[in-house]
């Protein structure tokens, strides 16, 4: 590997598509969330740039370490979480905008990175020395296990589908056989995925772990300053990356020219609205209530759309 | 102004403390944060711990229970930060200027940015003094100091 490998790879992760234009789009996505949920609510809603000065405010604030709290784990704690969530954003746009570089698993090794930003709450939480804290990391650590199962699901009917473990692959089957969606076992592949996706980005009604109005936010009550405005930022970043997926997976192919672009925005837009919608329009449920939800119906579908897939509709 | 100045000024997160307040003014803050006058607008939001604010909103006139309470939570809350004392109490003790179970005023335990007097104040007058600690609005009146006329 020479310098020049060496150099575009840190561009490739840190300025695009990593960390840079994933933040600044998936900041502006959350101003999207934000006016949507004012349109629903009958307000007028922020300006464009709100979540821009959220995040800038509170990089810049004082970061305040909890007495006795363990400072390892509560500092590493929003850097595991954006760390996921760039890696995850690297791979993700690499099947749109560097097919020929995907190696194959790279859909596997998706399915660990994006779950680096709920370990990082649970961690965070555990080690905030806050009661609110330590149920929010309980809370999330019980529902991870249950919603992973019907993401791991639905992430497999579209392997077999595909016949491949490579996310460009995916996006080359969908190429010749038009999208997975408009199969049945597509069709309700990504009816899991989505809920999946709702649980994972933590929105209603699947933020049991943070519970602004219960828990004051769980995890994230003892973070204040950087370790909050990183949070946000991961949070914000994983509003493109995952909405992202569920396109690039079952409503492709994406491939890098402006029209498919423009139809892949599009595409993003439709699928994030519908989850603010389903967002708004929820109030929370309990946590046995989601995890009988995702253990019993969620796993049910998932699989009978990849049994569906493995006989060929 | 800088890029930092600007975020301050438009992303400020409030966090409510009512200490030893009668609720009238608790309401006309909560009243603020309806749709009907839709704080989000300007960046204002109410948040549910110290740790995530920027400023608290303190109504009632300090009781001497709340006053420890009251410290730790302003050391609680990360800097930079602003206090603004919401009604008549917080602003000099109100009807319990000189009554021995209070401390006449939020000025006698924390350094206050803005006062807004009333009893209970509207819900624009609160607004109007968030924005003043802003300084998003011009300041109308100054501080007069007491001079005897001779």
């Amino acid at each position: 590997m020479s310098a020049l490998d060496v150099t575009a790879a840190v561009f490739y992760t840190l300025v695009f598509p990593g960390l840079l234009f994933t933040g600044v789009v998936g900041l502006l996505l959350t101003w999207v969330d934000r006016k949507v949920t004012a349109i629903v609510q009958s307000r007028v809603g922020p300006p464009w740039y709100q979540p821009f000065a959220d995040v800038g405010k509170l990089l810049a604030k004082r970061m305040v370490i909890p007495r006795g709290a363990p400072a390892l784990g509560f500092l590493a704690a929003p850097l595991l979480a954006i760390t996921g969530a760039t890696l995850s954003a690297a791979i993700v746009f690499q099947a749109v905008f560097k097919p020929e570089e995907g190696f194959i698993g790279d859909l596997i090794v998706l399915v660990y990175l994006t779950a680096l930003p709920a370990i990082g709450l649970i961690v965070g939480g555990a080690s905030s020395r806050s009661p609110f804290g330590a149920v929010g990391a309980s809370r999330e650590m019980s529902l991870i296990l249950a919603y992973e199962a019907g993401f791991l699901l639905a992430l497999s009917t579209v392997v077999v589908h595909a016949g491949s473990i490579r996310l460009a692959d995916v996006n080359l089957a969908q190429l010749l056989e038009g999208p997975i969606v408009w199969s049945p076992s597509g069709l309700l592949a990504m009816a899991v995925l989505l809920v999946c996706v709702q649980a994972k980005l933590g929105f209603l009604p699947f933020d049991i772990s943070e519970a602004e109005t219960e828990i004051i936010g769980g995890p994230l009550a003892e973070y204040s300053g950087v370790g909050l405005g990183l949070f946000k930022l991961s949070r914000a970043m994983m509003f493109l990356v995952l909405p992202a997926l569920v396109v690039v997976l079952f409503w492709g192919p994406v491939t890098a020219t402006p029209a498919s672009l423009v139809a892949f925005l599009a595409k993003l837009l439709v699928v994030e609205v519908l989850l603010i919608v389903a967002k708004v329009t929820h109030a929370r449920v309990r946590l046995d209530q989601a995890l009988r939800f995702f253990w019993g119906r969620v796993v049910v579908v998932g699989l009978l759309a990849a049994a569906l897939a493995v006989i060929g509709l | 102004m800088s890029a930092l100045d600007w975020c301050f000024k438009k992303s400020i997160w409030v966090y409510h403390v009512n200490a030893g307040a009668c609720n009238g003014c608790d309401i006309e803050i909560l009243d603020t944060l309806t749709p009907y006058y839709d704080v989000e607008r300007f960046g204002i939001r109410l948040v549910h711990t110290p740790r995530h604010a920027d400023a608290l909103l303190v109504t009632g006139p300090v009781t001497r229970q709340v006053r420890d309470r009251l410290l730790r939570l302003y050391d609680a809350t990360p800097d930079p930060k602003l206090v603004i004392a919401v009604g008549s109490c917080p602003t000099g003790g109100g009807i319990w200027h000189n009554s021995y179970a209070t401390l006449g005023g939020l000025a006698n335990v924390l350094p206050v940015a803005v006062y807004v007097p009333g009893c209970p104040p509207r819900p624009e007058a609160i607004l109007y003094g968030v924005a003043q600690a802003l300084g998003l609005v011009q300041q109308q009146v100054s501080a007069q100091a007491y001079a005897e006329v001779t």
